[in-house]
């Protein structure tokens, strides 16, 4: 060991070593089982370019996807108590807690952002179903509020974007209460008429669903999809019998009229932005010409609200 | 009566004491000394056992085939009450019971969970499986309560939400969170008792309330214990492990401030004497109700909607 490979090695090595190669170049549709290379799969938002299979994509992916340049802060959620019951199965739930967040890098299953989509600030919640299956608990229902308190502070409209198998079991009733929790949340919002949109992807089970993420002013779905109340292996095991072709599917819901629109990937970003808009009676900047309103300080703010 | 697992040692001294009396007929008084001797052996029996009853076994008193249901407790605690049906959109679903009624003079809307108590009945109420109509009927009486100023009184005991193919076409989640909202939304003094099982979100969307109740051996939780172990565990055979795990006693419950109160059974639970079981209830409903008298109807919907802002905010456990 000497002043050279403590202190020039290193960088000579981060020169010539050659960049991170992914475990795995290539992945099967799910949907069509073609082969896809993972630049052209992160290129199509991990839609299949041959079936149009819609994969799971990332938390940061996607709200990347969502606001303009890709660019929006995150905001740090209010710490909650971590294992409120001392919840043990086989394993403590303070460990697989520690596990998750080593594994994702997250503290829980939720990220709160805001930013601007199509010039008009938004304030987003997505869930990361990575972590612990996007299971809702305490500190989801913290992520929920918080984005609905941000929300109506910014008078922005709030978009939440579910991928969760329900409540967190580890954390018993709490999880329940924040059915109740999330819907008191939601429903600020909507009492400052500002627009509360839910983007319902894969999967949206459970005590999500049956709360917070049924009740947007509109509800869009990803193709795909899988949405609904109970799982469908516990529906089998009650009556006993198949269930129907494509069964709890968003085009499915579409049909039985449980959603308003299922939108591919490609077009939901554009097709949020109308939404906002048109929700908030906002025409493209420039066409508007306001009488100042009072309070506001100039036609520009007047513009802005 | 059904005999549970746990209750087989106080069932066979009941057993004995029910052939002695056969035998006392003829009037022996050393006879009539012994049946006293174990009569109050079973009290002591009884007492010790349920004292101390497992969440397990509460389960199982919870779910106990001759507890009292929904319609006894409307029955005997609500005078003139008139079943109203139907959602108005789909049909009517007998899992949930509905109606108007008198509490002690005063026109209360009555809500309640029934399983059914036969073959028959179980079929005809679903086992308290609720579907969507059930819970968009519930919304509907809410409302009318609301336009109405009446109190609202829900009686839960589901194991859960019909999970169906039917139930998720006509959009079981979205009716089971528009109750919810409904719970929360509503201008009048809101009180839920779970009377046997409160079984995830069937019951939660008829229990997001001011006051909540919990019977002493009812249980209340986000998933069955055996729902819990067979995920969690990977077996259904850990099913006692999930119900400590969970925390789902009202006792538990109340130390974790989800509830309000609990309100005591007779010895043995309460289908032992539902009389007293109903007079008990009938007291702890009033006092609920009463300490909602007066309060104006925006009040009581703000501190229900904080009081559910705040679940698992505050320091709890």
């Amino acid at each position: 060991m000497n002043w050279l490979t403590n202190y020039v090695r290193p960088k000579i090595q981060a020169l010539v070593r050659p960049r991170e190669v992914p475990d795995n170049l290539w992945h099967k549709c799910p949907g069509c089982g073609h082969m896809i290379f993972h630049r052209d799969l992160e290129k199509a938002l991990n839609v299949c370019q041959h079936c149009g299979h819609h994969m799971r994509l990332g938390v940061k992916k996607r709200l990347e996807m969502l606001f303009d340049d890709g660019r929006y802060t995150r905001i740090e959620l209010p710490k909650s108590s971590d294992d409120p019951l001392k919840f043990k199965d086989q394993k403590r739930y303070t460990d697989r807690l520690k596990d998750t967040r080593a594994k994702t890098g997250e503290h829980d299953a939720i990220v709160v952002a805001h930013g601007r989509m199509g010039g008009l600030g938004v304030v987003v919640a997505a869930f990361n179903f990575e972590f612990q299956g996007g299971s809702m608990g305490v500190a989801v229902g913290e992520g929920i509020v918080a984005a609905a308190e941000l929300a109506v502070l910014q008078d922005a409209p709030l978009l939440i974007i579910p991928a969760s198998g329900g409540a967190r079991m580890q954390e018993g009733i709490l999880s329940l209460m924040q059915m109740a929790r999330t819907t008191v949340a939601v429903d600020k919002v909507k009492e400052k008429r500002l627009p509360y949109v839910v983007l319902l992807t894969d999967p949206t089970t459970g005590g999500v669903s049956a709360s917070f993420a049924m009740l947007g002013d509109i509800q869009v779905a990803e193709p795909g999809a899988v949405i609904g109340f109970a799982g469908a292996r516990v529906i089998e095991n009650t009556i006993r019998e198949k269930l129907p072709e494509g069964f709890q599917k968003a085009e499915y819901l579409l049909e039985k009229g449980m959603v308003d629109m299922v939108v591919p990937r490609k077009d939901l970003r554009t097709t949020l932005i109308r939404i906002f808009g048109l929700l908030r009676n906002k025409a493209p900047a420039g066409d508007l010409l306001l009488l100042p309103v009072d309070g506001a300080a100039s036609p520009e703010d007047a513009v802005r609200m | 009566m059904h005999i549970l697992e746990f209750e087989k040692p106080i069932a066979e001294l009941e057993g004995k004491i029910e052939e002695l009396r056969h035998l006392a007929d003829g009037g022996d008084v050393n006879i009539a000394d012994e049946v006293g001797r174990l009569q109050a052996k079973v009290d002591k029996l009884m007492r010790a056992t349920y004292g101390k009853l497992t969440p397990w076994q509460k389960t199982q008193v919870a779910r106990h085939p001759d507890r009292p249901h929904a319609l006894d407790y409307i029955g005997a605690l609500f005078e003139d009450f008139t079943p109203l049906a139907g959602d108005r959109c789909f049909g009517e679903d007998k899992a949930i019971i509905g109606g108007l009624g008198r509490f002690r003079g005063h026109s209360v809307m009555v809500l309640g969970q029934e399983k059914g108590r036969d073959t028959e009945s179980r079929l005809k109420h679903n086992f308290g499986m609720a579907k969507p109509e059930g819970y968009r009927k519930a919304r509907r009486l809410m409302e009318m309560a609301d336009h109405f100023q009446v109190p609202v009184i829900t009686l839960v005991d589901t194991a859960g939400a019909y999970p169906g193919v039917d139930a998720e076409e006509r959009g079981q989640a979205e009716a089971i969170a528009r109750s919810i909202e409904t719970c929360l939304d509503v201008r009048v003094p809101l009180v839920s008792v779970v009377i046997g099982e409160g079984g995830s979100g069937g019951a939660i969307a008829l229990a997001a309330a001011n006051s909540i109740l919990m019977l002493e051996h009812s249980i209340y939780s986000v998933i069955s214990p055996e729902g819990c172990a067979s995920i969690l565990w990977r077996s259904g055979e850990n099913a006692q492990d999930a119900a400590e795990a969970l925390k789902l006693t009202a006792q538990d419950l109340l130390k974790l401030g989800i509830i309000d109160e609990v309100v005591p059974e007779p010895l043995g639970g309460a289908h032992r004497n539902p009389d007293l079981t109903m007079r008990t209830l009938a007291t702890a409903i009033d006092g609920a109700l009463t300490a909602m008298g007066g309060v104006e109807g925006g009040v009581l919907r703000a501190r229900r909607r904080e009081k559910f802002l705040d679940m698992g905010r505050a320091g709890l456990g």
